[in-house]
């Protein structure tokens, strides 16, 4: 068995911590796990160890995906172990939530929402149901109608635009 | 304000009149946000940063809680007064490494800090002295709401707050307060306590966080996880843990003084001893010394006025504070010397610790 830091050495420290009933697992070198602390009485955490290295393999399903807002790759993913901007989050949505699973209690949030967002989440949820209704004004050729809901939904899509700061 | 305002006083969260402040020295919450779609200051090339920080900096600035601050741009800062800064627990050593195109905006008091562009674009924290996370968290909260009044914070309603390592999205928060536990260090039950803290999924880090080593017997315990829990949630949690530990090291203190007294007398003798005599000292034997000293004030064997200039002293004996005192940069031997005076004029008018009572003496033999 491989350190999993430095890949070279035989693994000679074996780690296993359980968080909120799942296990992480870790195996060191002698050299790496005194690199990173771990022979010291003050303890550790092995979520912390697991970004930079498991952490990186773990996005699967991405190859290739490329963040069309600063233009993030995964193979940067691995090098950094942090996402390029907020829109990463989207383009590598999918191989990120497995990781999210094994670091946290679970891959949703529950926390505070900011003002502005439970806005964006009103108007968002009020555009699904003026499509839903324009969809049955267009099947009972209700075409007065379904222009009226169309420029709405285009009224409500503008206040959610942002204008993103562009990249140089 | 200037820095130099700052730095020559001590940190209001230095301070001895809080809940629980003989155990825990400070609470602090820290929160991370960034703006939507620009990209993290991690990735962001350098105009990019630069127009981040000019964008944020303004109103951070502008917060009534920062009606008197220090605000500057990292590359104004001379390296001894940014590593005052970490010092004095105001920012990290990876926001200290950082120059032009990140920034730190810190209130008067020093209980209330804003680093732009460390690895999130807004990394801002609270502290306050002794066991008060909810308050301290209530007084984080209302900043980042008067500030996401003015700008775009990337937010998902699936994921949370979005932030540049996936250990931080979510609530974007972490909280933690620093303990002191030398009885549990010196009757061997740290372990113990680490490996039980651990497996309740908090973390337990030394004194300056992340991969630091726990100098002095401080210890900082912190949530792990940000994602899945309310923040409400995390708070009285940790807290609850944070009263455990509390009454763990009491119970710790009162078993050493009942069955092993003369290894407390000892130890505190001894500190005060070396503290008040010595002529060359380094800062990790400083900090180991003063702990057990503060454990000597918490046991009344030192007069209670001791605390706050033992709690002073912790920051000051440090690097970058015995070489401001000096006012030029100093080797290291000089700086062991500088902190060994600075060490003896501070604990002159200090007593003596008291020795065991008479009674005791006996079973002392």
């Amino acid at each position: 068995m491989t350190c999993d830091i430095c890949k070279k050495n035989e693994a000679t420290v074996h780690l296993t911590q359980i968080i909120d009933s799942k296990m992480l697992k870790i195996d060191l070198c002698e050299a790496c796990s005194k690199s990173k602390g771990l022979q010291e009485a003050n303890g550790f955490s092995l979520a912390d160890l697991q970004v930079g290295l498991g952490a990186a393999e773990e996005i699967t399903g991405n190859a290739g995906a490329k963040c069309s807002v600063c233009g993030f790759t995964q193979a940067d993913f691995k090098k950094t172990g942090r996402l390029g901007c907020s829109a990463c989050w989207e383009t590598f949505e999918q191989g990120l939530s497995g990781l999210l699973k094994a670091m946290h209690k679970s891959d949703r949030h529950v926390g505070k929402v900011p003002s502005k967002a439970a806005h964006t989440l009103v108007i968002t949820e009020r555009i699904k149901q003026l499509a839903g209704d324009l969809e049955q004004a267009i099947q009972s050729e209700k075409y007065e109608n379904a222009a009226q809901l169309r420029d709405q939904i285009r009224e409500l899509e503008s206040q959610l635009k942002v204008t993103p700061v562009k990249s140089t | 304000m200037k820095i130099d305002e700052l730095l020559t006083k001590p940190s209001e969260w230095v301070r001895s009149d809080s809940p629980n402040s003989k155990i825990v020295m400070t609470s602090r919450v820290r929160l991370a946000r960034n703006l939507r779609h620009v990209p993290f200051p991690g990735w962001a090339k350098k105009p990019d940063r630069q127009r981040a920080l000019d964008l944020m900096r303004p109103v951070v600035e502008a917060l009534p809680e920062m009606a008197s601050c220090f605000s500057d741009s990292l590359d104004n800062l001379a390296a001894l007064d940014k590593q005052m800064l970490v010092e004095r627990h105001l920012i990290s050593r990876e926001h200290a490494a950082k120059n032009a195109g990140s920034g730190i905006v810190i209130n008067d008091k020093e209980t209330i800090c804003v680093m732009i562009n460390e690895e999130d674009h807004l990394r801002m924290q609270a502290i306050k002295s002794g066991l008060q996370l909810k308050s301290v968290f209530k007084t984080i909260d209302k900043v980042d709401t008067e500030l996401e009044e003015q700008l775009d914070f990337a937010f998902s309603p699936r994921l949370g707050y979005l932030t540049a390592c996936p250990t931080n999205v979510g609530t974007g928060m972490r909280a933690s307060a620093m303990v002191h536990l030398p009885a549990m260090v010196l009757s061997d039950q740290i372990n113990q306590v680490v490996q039980a803290v651990n497996k309740l999924g908090l973390a337990v880090r030394g004194l300056y966080g992340e991969g630091t080593e726990a100098l002095g017997n401080f210890f900082q315990v912190s949530n792990q996880t940000t994602l899945g829990e309310r923040e409400a949630d995390v708070i009285e949690r940790l807290n609850k843990v944070i009263l455990q530990i509390i009454e763990h090291e009491e119970n710790a203190r009162c078993t050493l003084l009942e069955k092993k007294p003369r290894l407390v007398y000892d130890q505190v003798g001894r500190s005060y001893g070396i503290l008040s005599q010595a002529h060359t000292i380094s800062s990790k034997e400083s900090l180991n010394l003063l702990s057990l000293m503060r454990m000597g004030v918490d046991l009344e064997l030192l007069p209670a006025a001791t605390r706050t200039i033992v709690d002073e002293l912790f920051i000051a004996v440090q690097p970058a504070h015995v070489q401001r005192i000096a006012e030029r940069k100093l080797t290291a031997e000089e700086r062991d010397n500088s902190r060994a005076e600075l060490i003896r004029q501070r604990l002159h008018d200090v007593p003596r610790p008291s020795h065991p009572p008479a009674a005791d003496a006996t079973e002392l033999v």
